[in-house]
Formats: C-alpha cells, sequence, structure tokens
C-alpha cells in the first residue's frame, strides 16, 4: 500500500519533471528539472530494491554530471526561441513519428508481453539483502569481460578528449614545480665579494 | 554447424569458473601494448615519433602470432560465455591485423605531411582492432556492444584528427550522432530479446527463440531495431547517409580505415548476431536484408554516377559492395556465409588500395580527392595506373581479378537458395556500377593531364601498393586457397 | 508492514502513525542538539582563532547580565540575522535564490540520516548502503552553491560558483576512492559495521587511520575542500570576488548558508571519526579500561564519538587560522593530479593488506 502510494507520486513527479525538461524555456530549468527527474528515477529504482544503481545514480549523474552540465550551460547565452524556430514547422511530422512509436510501444512493451502472466513476480529479498554485493559478485566474476571493456573505452574516450582539445600555445606561461622545487640558493642570489671602498666615500 | 556450436556458451550465474585467460591472450596482449605505446609515446621526442609507428606495427605483429599461436580448433568459449574463439574469429582478425598494418604504412608519409604524425593516432588506431577484435569473439549482447562502442569511439576521434581541417571536425559530429543513434537503435534492440528471452547470452538466446512462436511480436520489434543498428554501422541504405560525408571529410588515412577493417568487424557482428544467436528467425531477417540490400546496390551505384570526387565515389562504392556482402549473408547457408566473408575481406583489402591512390598522389598541404586529380596519371605513373586498373577492374567484378570471384561466388549462393530474381537484380545494378569505375580508367588512361610531371613516389609506397594491387590480381587467379580458408572457418 | 496495513485497519493505522512520530522524534532529538553545536561551533571558531593569533575574540555578550566568557554571542547572532531583511537583487530568479540556501542546509543535514552514534543509536543507521549513501548526499551540496551563484545575477557570485562546481567535482573523486578504501577494509557500507571493524584490544591502533594512513589524510583534505573551507575557499575568495557565491545573500538567507557550511564541517569530521577513528570506541587497550562509573567514563560510547568529532574541528579552525588561501589552478592540481593518484595506489596496497591479513586490522 504505501509502497504503491509512493511508486505513483514519484512516477507522477517523473512524469512531470520530464515534460518541465523538454518544456521550460530557460536552459537552466531545464537542467535543475533533469535533476528533479533523475531523482524521482532513484526512488523508483529504490522500490525495486536495487539501491546501489539509485544512489550511483543520484551520486554519479545528480552529483558530477549535472554540475558539469550546469557549469557550461550557466556560461552560455543559449537563445532558446531561436533554437525552437521550426517547431511549429515540424510540429506535424514530429506528432505523427510520436503517435507511431506510441502505438509500437504499447503494442510491445504491455502487460500482454511483459506481465505477470510472462514473468513470476519476483521474490522480495530479506532485509539483509545487499544489493550492491551482488552487483560486485557478478560485475567481477560473470561479467569480468565486459567490465574490463568498459575501461578500455572510458580509456579511449580520456586519450580521444585529450588529444583534440589540446593544444600547445606558445608563450602561456606556466610554473614548473619541479624546477621550483630543484632551485638552489645560489641560482637566485649572487654573492659579490668585492674590495671595500670605504676609505675614500667615509671622508 | 553454427547452431549447434552456439549452444556450449551458457552462463554460469551460481558456479563460476576461473576465465582461461590464454584463450583471449590476443586481446589482453593487445591492451597492454596499446597502454604500453600511449605511455612510451609520451617520452618519445618529436624527431623520433617513428618509434611510436614501429611499436604500433610490433604490437599488431606479436597480437598476430599469439592470435594464431591460441587458435584453438573448434570453437571454445570462456568469460562465462561472452568470449568465444573460433575458427572463423581467428581468419577474421588476422585479416583486420593485416589491413591495419597496412593502413598504418599507407598512412605513415600522409600524417607526417600534415603535422598530425602523433602517437595519439596509433593508439586510438590500436584501440579501434582491439574494439574490433571483441565485436569478432563476442558471444554475448554486452560485448557485442561494448566492442562496437570501442571501436566507434576510436574512430570518431581518428576522424576528428585534424583539428585544424573543419571538414573534418563536421565530419566527425556527423559521424559521432547518427553513430550513437545506431548504438541507440542497437541497445534498445536487443533490450527487447533481453525482455522476451530473458539471456544476453546468444547462444541461450538461439536456444530460447527455439521454443517462440516465430512472429513473437517483441522478437520482430527487437530483430527490427537490431538490423537498424547494424545497418548504420555498415552504411547500408537506407542509413548510409553518414558514409559520403564522413569518408569525404575524415583524412585520407582515416577514411582508408574505416572504410577496410571496421567492414570486417562489421561482417563478424552480421555472423554472430544473426547467424548465431537468430539462426532461427532467418525467415525474419532474410526479408529485411533483401530490402536494405536492394536498396544498397541500386543508390550506391546511381549515386556513385554523379560524384567528382573519388572520395565520395568511393564511399557510395562501398555502399553497393555493401548490398552485395548483405546478399551472402541472406542466403542463410554456409555457401553464403563463406561467400560474404571471400568479399568482404578482399573488398577490405581493394578498398584500402584504392585509397592509398589518393595518398599518393596528394602533396603536402593539399588533397588529392577529385577525379580530375587522376587526369592523365597513365603519363605521370604508367605503373602507378596500371595498379589503379587493377583495382578498378576488381571493383567492377572483371575477371581475372579478385572482384569477379568474390561477385561470382555471392551470386551463386543466392541461386542456390532459388532467388535468381535477386541475383538478377545484383547483376544489373553492377552493370551500371561498372560505368563509373571504368570512368576512372578512362581518365587516366586517355584523358589530357593539367600538369606532366612525373608523379613522386617514395619506395615505400611504391611497393606496398603495387603489392596490394598485385594481391587483388593474384587472388583472383587464384582464389582457391583463401576460399579453402574461408570455408574451413566456417565449416 | 503493508499487510498488517491492510488486514487490521485500525491497529495498523496507529502502528503506522506511532512509527512515523518515532521518526520525527529521532530526528527532533538529533537535529536540536547538532544546530546547537553549529552555534556554538562559530563561537569556538571566533575563539580559537582568536587566541591563536593572541587575541581575545568575543566576549561581551552573555545571558541574564553575565558575561560568561561571551557564550551568548552565536544566540545574539542568530536573533540579529533574523530580524535583517533578506534583499532580492534585481533581475534574480526569485525562486531559486530563496531555494539554494535551504538545499545546502538540507544535504548538510540529510547525512546525518545513516550516522550511527554509538552502537545502537541512529535515525535509520541499519540501512546498509549507508557509505554510498552519504557520498551521495554530501555530493549534492554543490547544487546550493551553484544555484545561488547563478540565481542572484551577479558576476561575482557567478564566478564562486563555477569555481565551486569545479573544486567539488574534482575531491569528490578523491574522497569517493578514499572510501573505497574504507570500504575494501571494513568489507561493508554500513557505517556501524564499518565502526564495529575498528574494534580491538590495542585501542586506537586498531582504527583504520593506521593501515589507511594515505586515504586518511587525502579524505580529511578533500573534505576540507569539499566544504570549501579555508585553504580551499576560493569559492568565497573574500579578496578577489568579495564573498563568492553568498555575495548578494542578507538576513536568515545568508545565516542559512552560513549554518549549512559550519553543519558540513560537523558532519566531516564526524565521518572522519567514524571511518578512520573507530566511532564511539575508546582509544584506550581494552586491558586499562576497568569497571564501575571510571570504566564507563574510559570505556567506549558515544562520548568518545562527540570528542573526536571535536578533535577533527578543531582542524577545520587551525586550518584556517595558519594556511594562505590556494590559487585555483593549484587546487585543481592537488585534486587530480596528487590526491587521486595517491588514493588509487593506496587502494592496491589496502587489497594486499587484506588479502594477506595484515594483523592487527584484518586478521
Amino acid at each position: 500500500m504505501i509502497e504503491q502510494i509512493s511508486f505513483y507520486v514519484f512516477a507522477g513527479l517523473l512524469i512531470f519533471a520530464a515534460s518541465m525538461v523538454i518544456t521550460m524555456r530557460n536552459p537552466v530549468h531545464s537542467a535543475l528539472f533533469l535533476v528533479m527527474a533523475f531523482f524521482n528515477a532513484a526512488a523508483l529504482w529504490l522500490l525495486l530494491e536495487a539501491e546501489f544503481l539509485a544512489i550511483t545514480l543520484v551520486l554519479v549523474y545528480v552529483g558530477a554530471v549535472m554540475v558539469l552540465f550546469l557549469f557550461v550551460i550557466m556560461m552560455l547565452d543559449i537563445d532558446v526561441a531561436r533554437l525552437r524556430d521550426g517547431f511549429a514547422r515540424y510540429l506535424p511530422i514530429a506528432a505523427v513519428v510520436a503517435v507511431i512509436m506510441a502505438i509500437e510501444m504499447i503494442l510491445v512493451v504491455g502487460p500482454e508481453h511483459f506481465g505477470l502472466a510472462q514473468f513470476a513476480e519476483p521474490a522480495r529479498h530479506a532485509s539483509d539483502y545487499s544489493n550492491t554485493k551482488e552487483l560486485g559478485n557478478l560485475l567481477y566474476t560473470v561479467y569480468l569481460y565486459p567490465f574490463e571493456i568498459a575501461a578500455a573505452i572510458l580509456l579511449v574516450a580520456i586519450v580521444a578528449a585529450i588529444a583534440l582539445t589540446m593544444r600547445r600555445r606558445d608563450g602561456t606561461r606556466h610554473q614548473k614545480i619541479e624546477e621550483q622545487i630543484a632551485v638552489k640558493a645560489p641560482d637566485r642570489v649572487r654573492v659579490v665579494k668585492m674590495a671595500s671602498e670605504s676609505n675614500e666615500a667615509g671622508e | 554447424m553454427l547452431r549447434s556450436l552456439s549452444c556450449n556458451g551458457v552462463v554460469m550465474t551460481n558456479s563460476f569458473t576461473i576465465p582461461d585467460f590464454v584463450l583471449a591472450s590476443p586481446e589482453i596482449f593487445l591492451l597492454s601494448m596499446a597502454c604500453l605505446v600511449l605511455v612510451a609515446d609520451l617520452f618519445i621526442s618529436e624527431k623520433n615519433r617513428v618509434l611510436t609507428y614501429v611499436l604500433a606495427q610490433l604490437s599488431l605483429l606479436g597480437t598476430l602470432i599469439l592470435t594464431i599461436y591460441v587458435a584453438p580448433a573448434e570453437a571454445t568459449y570462456t568469460f562465462s560465455g561472452t568470449y568465444v574463439s573460433d575458427p572463423m574469429g581467428t581468419l577474421l582478425k588476422t585479416a583486420i591485423y593485416f589491413i591495419t598494418a597496412s593502413v598504418f604504412l599507407y598512412s605513415r608519409s600522409y600524417l607526417m605531411d600534415r603535422d598530425i604524425f602523433k602517437g595519439e593516432y596509433y593508439v586510438l588506431g590500436l584501440f579501434g582492432v582491439l574494439g574490433m577484435m571483441i565485436m569478432v569473439s563476442a558471444h554475448n549482447f554486452l560485448t557485442i556492444y561494448l566492442g562496437l562502442e570501442l571501436l566507434s569511439l576510436s574512430l570518431y576521434a581518428m576522424v576528428a584528427f585534424h583539428k585544424e581541417s573543419m571538414q573534418a571536425s563536421e565530419a566527425a559530429m556527423k559521424y559521432f550522432i547518427l553513430g550513437a543513434i545506431a548504438s541507440g537503435m542497437l541497445l534498445y534492440g536487443m533490450s527487447m530479446f533481453y525482455g522476451a528471452t530473458g539471456t544476453l547470452d546468444l547462444g541461450e538466446l538461439a536456444t530460447a527463440i527455439q521454443g517462440k512462436e516465430s512472429n513473437d511480436i517483441v522478437l520482430i520489434f527487437g530483430l527490427v531495431f537490431v538490423i537498424v543498428g547494424l545497418a548504420f554501422k555498415l552504411g547500408a541504405v537506407p542509413f548510409h547517409m553518414w558514409v559520403p560525408d564522413v569518408y569525404h571529410g575524415a583524412p585520407t588515412s582515416v577514411t582508408m580505415f574505416i572504410s577496410s577493417a571496421p567492414k570486417i568487424a562489421g561482417f563478424a557482428l552480421f555472423m554472430r548476431l544473426l547467424a548465431e544467436g537468430m539462426a532461427d528467425m532467418h525467415a525474419g531477417w532474410q526479408d529485411m536484408l533483401v530490402i536494405l540490400s536492394v536498396l544498397s546496390l541500386a543508390v550506391g551505384n546511381i549515386i556513385a554516377l554523379a560524384q567528382t570526387n573519388l572520395k565520395r565515389m568511393l564511399a557510395y562504392s562501398t555502399i553497393s559492395h555493401v548490398g552485395f556482402i548483405l546478399l551472402g549473408i541472406l542466403a542463410g547457408t554456409t555457401d553464403g556465409y563463406s561467400a560474404s566473408m571471400f568479399y568482404i575481406i578482399t573488398y577490405a583489402a581493394t578498398a584500402m588500395a584504392a585509397f592509398a591512390l589518393i595518398i599518393i598522389l596528394s602533396k603536402r598541404g593539399s588533397e588529392a580527392d577529385e577525379l580530375d586529380n587522376l587526369k592523365g596519371l597513365s603519363k605521370r605513373s604508367p605503373w602507378i595506373a596500371f595498379m589503379m586498373l587493377l583495382l578498378m577492374f576488381s571493383m567492377t567484378g572483371v575477371p581475372p581479378t579478385v572482384g569477379f570471384y568474390a561477385k561470382l561466388l555471392v551470386l551463386q549462393a543466392i541461386v542456390n537458395i532459388d532467388m535468381v530474381w535477386l541475383a538478377i537484380v545484383a547483376v544489373g545494378f553492377s552493370v551500371i556500377g561498372a560505368f563509373y569505375y571504368l570512368r576512372v580508367i578512362k581518365m587516366m588512361f586517355f584523358d589530357e593531364a593539367d600538369s606532366v610531371e612525373p608523379l613522386e613516389v617514395s619506395a615505400e609506397m611504391n611497393v606496398m601498393f603495387s603489392a596490394n594491387s598485385l594481391a587483388v590480381l593474384f587472388v583472383g587467379l587464384f582464389p582457391g586457397a583463401l576460399m579453402a580458408v574461408c570455408i574451413a572457418a566456417l565449416a | 508492514m503493508s499487510e498488517l496495513f491492510d488486514t487490521v485497519w485500525g491497529w495498523g493505522e496507529f502502528v503506522w502513525s506511532f512509527q512515523i512520530v518515532q521518526i520525527v522524534l529521532g530526528i527532533v532529538a538529533l537535529m536540536v542538539p547538532l544546530m546547537l553545536c553549529v552555534a556554538y561551533l562559530t563561537f569556538a571558531e571566533r575563539k580559537i582563532i582568536g587566541y591563536m593569533q593572541v587575541r581575545i575574540g568575543p566576549n561581551r555578550v552573555g545571558f541574564f547580565g553575565y558575561k560568561l566568557w561571551g557564550l551568548g554571542q552565536p544566540i545574539a547572532d542568530a536573533v540579529k540575522l533574523m530580524f535583517k531583511e533578506i534583499i532580492i537583487p534585481t533581475k534574480a530568479n526569485k525562486f531559486l535564490f530563496l531555494m539554494a540556501p535551504v538545499i545546502s542546509l538540507a544535504t548538510a543535514l540529510a547525512a546525518w540520516a545513516v550516522i550511527p552514534l554509538n552502537d545502537f543509536l541512529g535515525i535509520a543507521d541499519e540501512v546498509n548502503a549507508g557509505l554510498l549513501f552519504v557520498l551521495a548526499i554530501t555530493s549534492l551540496g554543490v547544487y546550493g552553491v551553484i544555484i545561488a551563484g547563478w540565481s542572484s545575477n551577479s558576476k561575482y557570485a557567478f564566478l564562486g560558483a563555477m569555481r565551486s562546481s569545479a573544486q567539488i567535482v574534482a575531491y569528490e573523486i578523491a574522497m569517493g576512492f578514499a572510501l573505497v578504501g574504507v570500504l575494501i577494509a571494513a568489507g561493508s557500507l554500513n557505517l556501524r559495521e564499518i565502526v564495529e571493524a575498528q574494534q580491538g584490544n590495542l585501542g586506537f591502533l586498531d582504527w583504520f587511520w593506521l593501515p589507511l594512513l594515505p586515504l586518511f589524510v587525502v579524505y580529511f583534505i578533500s573534505g576540507v575542500a569539499e566544504t570549501n573551507r579555508a585553504p580551499f575557499d576560493v569559492a568565497e575568495g573574500e579578496s578577489e570576488i568579495v564573498a563568492g557565491f553568498h555575495v548578494d545573500y542578507s538576513g536568515m538567507a545568508f545565516a542559512v548558508f552560513f549554518l549549512a557550511e559550519y553543519a558540513n564541517m560537523i558532519l566531516i569530521a564526524a565521518l572522519t571519526a567514524i571511518m578512520f577513528a573507530g566511532g564511539w570506541y575508546t582509544p584506550f587497550p581494552a586491558a586499562m579500561v576497568p569497571d564501575g562509573i571510571f570504566g564507563l567514563l574510559i570505556g567506549s560510547g558515544i562520548h568518545w564519538f562527540v570528542i573526536k568529532t571535536a578533535f577533527f574541528l578543531i582542524f577545520f579552525l587551525w586550518f584556517r587560522a595558519t594556511f594562505p588561501r590556494y590559487r585555483y589552478d593549484q587546487i585543481m592540481r592537488l585534486g587530480w593530479k596528487v590526491f587521486i593518484p595517491i588514493t588509487i595506489v593506496w587502494l592496491l596496497v589496502v587489497a594486499v593488506m587484506v588479502l594477506a591479513n595484515v594483523g592487527p586490522w584484518f586478521d
């Protein structure tokens, strides 16, 4: 009962937030609604006993990805009105595509194919069941190979991003820490020994 | 045969066995070497950059040796069924190594001339090869998808590698966005299969499908999306929009790479997913592939006629050849598969050589990718022009070059399953296609050149290009050996 | 629970509401002392930094005519801020402008839900992914800063928000990795089990700070950076960008930001105490703890948790009094190029230590 109520509340909020993401005029507001959508999705996952995924969604997407997203969006001066220029013109086609997609989805992803008749209701786990532990066990045994490939993909992404964006410009000043540390007193101060000149000056 | 092989790869969730790392040692070795090249490149000074290139070639060599050394005689599964090593995989991987090594060799001078001779180029190339190896050896939806992403990500970056070129950046953007959509399609289709059968393993999938009705709407729906995704990646019409733009915009050395090795991996993808995993849905995907292949043949050959740019023309030519390759796959027989495999390997080598000609023709600071650049080539360098003649003959399908034999095999396979009309359509479009290949030959031999200065070709390029082109002739004359290997790989 | 609710409506409703009341009471019982601590932390800061700089600090405001070393100061400050006007800048986004401080404080307080105070006290301390929850919630605190900076419609505030978001994302990774080390060492994500994994006969030598020393240092410094405290307070940077993200805040809105900062400090100190310093366990070896009243005092208990938290809090103040502010690029370098590699290397070391059952921690 409580679960059902919370499911509908979170699902409703999720749909509300998701539709606000695409209808808001201000991109920053859109991004903030996306954050809200992530939260509600995480709550739904919690209801599915997938606490690791739920918390990771918040930690990674809300805590890091969306922060960087906002970082960029806030600095750009995006003219949303201009982006929506063709909106009315393309609306009929878009509507037709959307309706077709919706019909297809209803045909395929419905209780007829994925309902309780096809799949047994998953058993509830005891309260000491740790979703995180189970995931870890699977990832590092059965799915070890895909897991390692994913790591390689991330490495390629880093290499690609750096290779495509880094350029050495002449004339920029860099702090060379190792040279700063290695510096010795004689490199900075020259101690000059010279004969006393005080005789004439003193008079 | 393929079906019976694929049933062994059962994912055991309860009892986990330590994977056989030796079996995957080529992948492990290449990954380590790619990382090594990445780090070593940091310590290599600008003028010794060629060391990075040598290291990359050595990595490929080492991987080749390992692959052949550990290759099992029959399909063997490890990593809980996510990895498969079989004769088909060994053959395709070997072809990929050879093609990539040649691409690296061809592209060295091109990169140096444009100041993009960087270590990252080779690192990304090696990671691309790793992605292709993973795709070839994949036996699970997850590994297929991840291998594909690893390859695609490397290719996107390589297309944009020439940072100063606006065209390259634009091509990379288009490639990336369309590629991402294609990946999405593929994933969506896979998720449908997962929903319907409850497994990601291709062997289990094949068994699960056997029990299902053939018109199960979820499966058909998933199949459509999977095929759309695959067609996108291979560049079959109507999902070919990115091919000409990317081929045109990318640096020629990268175009050469994209047009050759990844196609082989793409073929492997079709084989693993359709022939192994969804063999029982053959009727379903055959119809879809017929449409894709007829459209590819038509659009590829007809639009190529109107091109004035050699790279774009070759792009459309690729599309039409993809049509032929799909013909062999849709036959669904061992004959058809081996014919397609023969076709894709020989086509990759031919296309690579054709792009090598553009590299040979271009000079520092300028591209020679217009058809007009070919005018009077026979007067500037008769030998190179003759080699190009062989390549164009092969692409057209003129005997005794290998292209003829490849087309013949595919058509045979189609006729054997009583789809004579399809064979006639394919031949008809090939005849149309012959026009633009022959036009290239006409330009080289009968048109007046803008400049008559002899073409300067480095010895290295000359030897490689000649060997490559002569191989096209040689395999055409004696196709038996390669054909036998292809048949053995699938038997 | 829900079956009970369905079958015996009245009884179920009663149990349900009783549980809710219990939870709310628990929250109040935790929050009231916590807010008092926050208030007096500001006082402690002024006093302690004052002594470090050979000043006296606030010593006038007391209660009922007695000065009491200035103990009334935070109360007076709070009353003052409550009655000041909240000025909303022109063209600022009013809703977000007022939401920002609330988000800051809410995230700082929400993380306390999974924190065990001793071996039985805590609000939702049985959650088995407590460590992840803490990480996720603390990573949200940056939204308060970003939204404040953006909605203020001011250059300085915006610059502060930008600096802060880059900094927090950078240090979150090091922090997360440091906590992975704790996770490996304890073998659990539940904070109570993490503390219990540090139990032993050797007292403070049993705690994780020793085998995880580099992670402990990295975690604590990252914690300082995450809370935007000196020497990582470039987001405020009063000498460059006036007061950074909260330059346009006044009155209670400003006070809430202030409270959030100090609540975050207490949270980080408490987490450090739990994960690296044995939570509520006594630092004395088991052999030294006698029976009786004196034993209760020296033996494990909630007071040790409070003392340890206070101990780590002193460091926050000490840093502020002694270190000059980092330059922005130095902060980035420290986060990405120093801390992250250190934590990754030490993760391997910890894993090896756990596998090799290195005593007294992992046997």
